[in-house]
């Protein structure tokens, strides 16, 4: 009880400290988007040769013949009511795009961080035990090559090698084959749907469509998580209570799983929240070579075409989720390590 | 000066890794000079009958859509995507090392105050924002150039603070003061330098990153337009010819791309090897 209310203190301080960012980064983006070229009442207006009047009426509706400071006010109360504006692209209220979008993206963040996670503590690990071993240099090659290549040539050539070559994978374009049924809409997450109907034959061919642009994803993060796990291990295994555990003669996996791993955790836990944000932002690239229908897709073209309110509302959300995410890492902190909460 | 010379030749000697990315390195300052004379053929000149043509003898790395000679103008986009990093990282660099020193000298508010509109700045989606900035500042390589820089400005500042406050009350600081330096002075003449070796560790990785996120940039389709030759351009470029078997139009400027990055964050990790072994991971 005393350590839930610590870790509701510490989850309340981090909040209320995050707010003046956040408001930050409100006004930074609003001030950003005025900057941006064209003008948004012309381009949604009826056409090209829509009348002065037209696009002078369209200004008033937006507010956009108001000074800047009266626009952000009003921003500032839309979003005090839940609003985000709405997108003159696809017609909707920014909110309900992004909701719309959201679990695409979610979903495929979500995977390649469980696959790079999958992948990189057990090599981490192994390339702890056997320090400058040559799987220990084999590993840190696999880490290093990862993060040199951009995701958009990895992206690329995984589509060249698997559905090109190989053909074993599915058409590289959006989250679920056009002439698939897709799921009833139950968490927005394609997998969890499919699981829950029982349609397994519709999860493998979701499965299939996520697989490559999550392992485009994983590749770009293996390198930050398997040396930081293979740091933190390197430097448990070397202390006092491990050289214990083992002469106890407590078994291998006991000693490097159970008393190694869960003291080596929290700078990994550290590192993968940073990676899961950056992985959210860094989306849009991957989001592209995919075709895939996520928020990262959707605010990159409504930023080329110079479209405010989805942009606006993309980055609030990615730093609302930026906030989250490093909640989260406290509260798993004090669940890894009992000793954080008691500051 | 020869004396720091061989020193370096003799840390290279130990770090072979190292000696091979310090190499690969000045190779690509070779070709980034270079290139316009070392290209076999015209890298903007198409030649549309020998559109699409695989690697061979004459064109060692295939040509494009539009019979342009795919080695050449990998050659020749060397300087521009070299340029674009190099300028990004000492703009932010020079920017970032004098205002995080300042706020570690001199603390209180302004240190405060700083601290807080980094913290603004690292809860963006900082790939989004560089983004936004090119789109807003206009569709302009030198927009990418100050976009990449006011994104890594940030680490630089953090860094730059950590190491000058550490320092700031040692007993050569202290001396300093009481022989009567201005604080200007201390802070650029005595605790710039001192931190430098710290911050190229940081520079080094930092280039390749820069390198990523410009192709990144020129990849959407801001920046950079189409005939000239940048690694990020040439890929998406080639992107629409992956799904008809063409991979040579993404796998070798991919390749460009994977080397340099290579090369400079081997050289990071080696310099950071070499000035603080036990950072090593």
């Amino acid at each position: 009880m005393r350590a839930l209310k610590s870790v509701g203190v510490r989850v309340g301080r981090r909040l209320v400290a995050s707010v003046p960012a956040l408001l930050g980064v409100v006004v930074f983006t609003f001030v950003l988007m005025r900057v941006l070229p064209g003008d948004p009442a012309v381009f949604f207006a009826s056409g090209p040769n829509a009348g002065q009047a037209e696009i002078q009426m369209i200004r008033e509706q937006m507010g956009l013949d108001r000074p800047v400071h009266e626009q952000l006010i009003r921003y500032f109360s839309e979003i005090g009511r839940g609003q985000l504006g709405r997108s003159m692209t696809t017609g909707q209220a920014v909110v309900a795009d992004l909701r719309e979008r959201l679990p695409a993206s979610l979903e495929l963040t979500l995977v390649a961080l469980i696959l790079a996670l999958g992948a990189a503590i057990p090599l981490g690990i192994l390339a702890a035990l056997r320090p400058n071993s040559p799987l220990d240099h084999v590993v840190r090659f696999v880490c290093s090559m990862g993060v040199c290549v951009p995701t958009f040539v990895s992206g690329l050539l995984l589509i060249y090698v698997f559905y090109v070559v190989l053909g074993i994978a599915p058409d590289p374009t959006g989250r679920i084959d056009i002439f698939a049924a897709s799921p009833p809409d139950i968490t927005g997450f394609l997998l969890l749907d499919f699981a829950i109907t029982g349609d397994w034959e519709g999860w493998r061919a979701a499965a299939g469509q996520i697989i490559l642009p999550a392992c485009t994803m994983a590749l770009f993060v293996l390198a930050p998580l398997a040396r930081m796990t293979r740091a933190s291990m390197l430097a448990v295994l070397g202390s006092d209570f491990i050289r214990t555990a083992r002469s106890i003669g407590l078994s291998r996996w006991k000693v490097i799983v159970v008393h190694g791993l869960r003291n080596a955790l929290l700078p990994v836990i550290t590192i993968t929240g940073i990676v899961f944000s950056t992985m959210l932002g860094a989306n849009v690239l991957v989001e592209k070579v995919f075709s895939w229908p996520g928020v990262g897709s959707y605010a990159l073209d409504a930023l080329l075409g110079s479209d405010y309110a989805p942009v606006q509302g993309f980055v609030l959300m990615m730093a609302l989720a930026f906030v989250v995410v490093n909640l989260l890492i406290d509260v798993l902190y004090g669940i890894a390590d009992p000793r954080v909460n008691v500051e | 000066m020869s004396a720091t010379l061989k020193h370096a030749a003799w840390v290279l000697r130990g770090n072979p890794v190292t000696a091979l990315a310090a190499t690969g390195a000045t190779l690509l300052v070779l070709i980034a000079i270079f290139a316009p004379w070392l290209a076999p053929h015209d890298p903007i000149l198409s030649n549309v009958p020998m559109a699409l043509q695989p690697p061979s003898a004459t064109y060692w790395a295939g040509t494009d859509q539009l019979g342009r000679d795919v080695f050449s103008r990998l050659l020749v986009a060397t300087r521009l995507d070299l340029a674009i990093a190099v300028s990004a990282v000492g703009i932010s660099f020079a920017a970032g090392a004098v205002i995080g020193s300042f706020c570690g000298y001199i603390g209180g508010w302004l240190d405060k105050s700083v601290g807080r509109l980094v913290d603004v700045l690292m809860a963006f989606p900082l790939f989004v924002l560089a983004m936004a900035m090119v789109a807003a500042l206009g569709n302009r390589v030198e927009n990418i150039v100050i976009a990449t820089a006011f994104i890594n400005l940030p680490f630089y500042i953090r860094f730059a603070r950590a190491e000058v406050n550490v320092r700031r009350n040692l007993g050569w600081v202290e001396a300093a003061r009481s022989g009567g330096e201005s604080h200007m002075t201390i802070v650029l003449r005595y605790l710039l330098p001192n931190i430098l070796p710290a911050m190229a560790v940081q520079i080094s990785l930092n280039l390749g990153w820069a390198i990523l996120n410009a192709a990144g940039l020129s990849f959407i389709g801001l920046g950079v337009q189409p005939p000239t030759p940048e690694w990020g351009i040439m890929v998406a470029e080639g992107a629409r010819f992956i799904t008809a078997g063409q991979w040579w139009l993404v796998a070798y400027p991919g390749l460009a791309l994977m080397l340099t990055v290579l090369c400079f964050n081997l050289l990071g990790d080696g310099l950071r090897d070499i000035l603080d072994p036990r950072m090593r991971t």
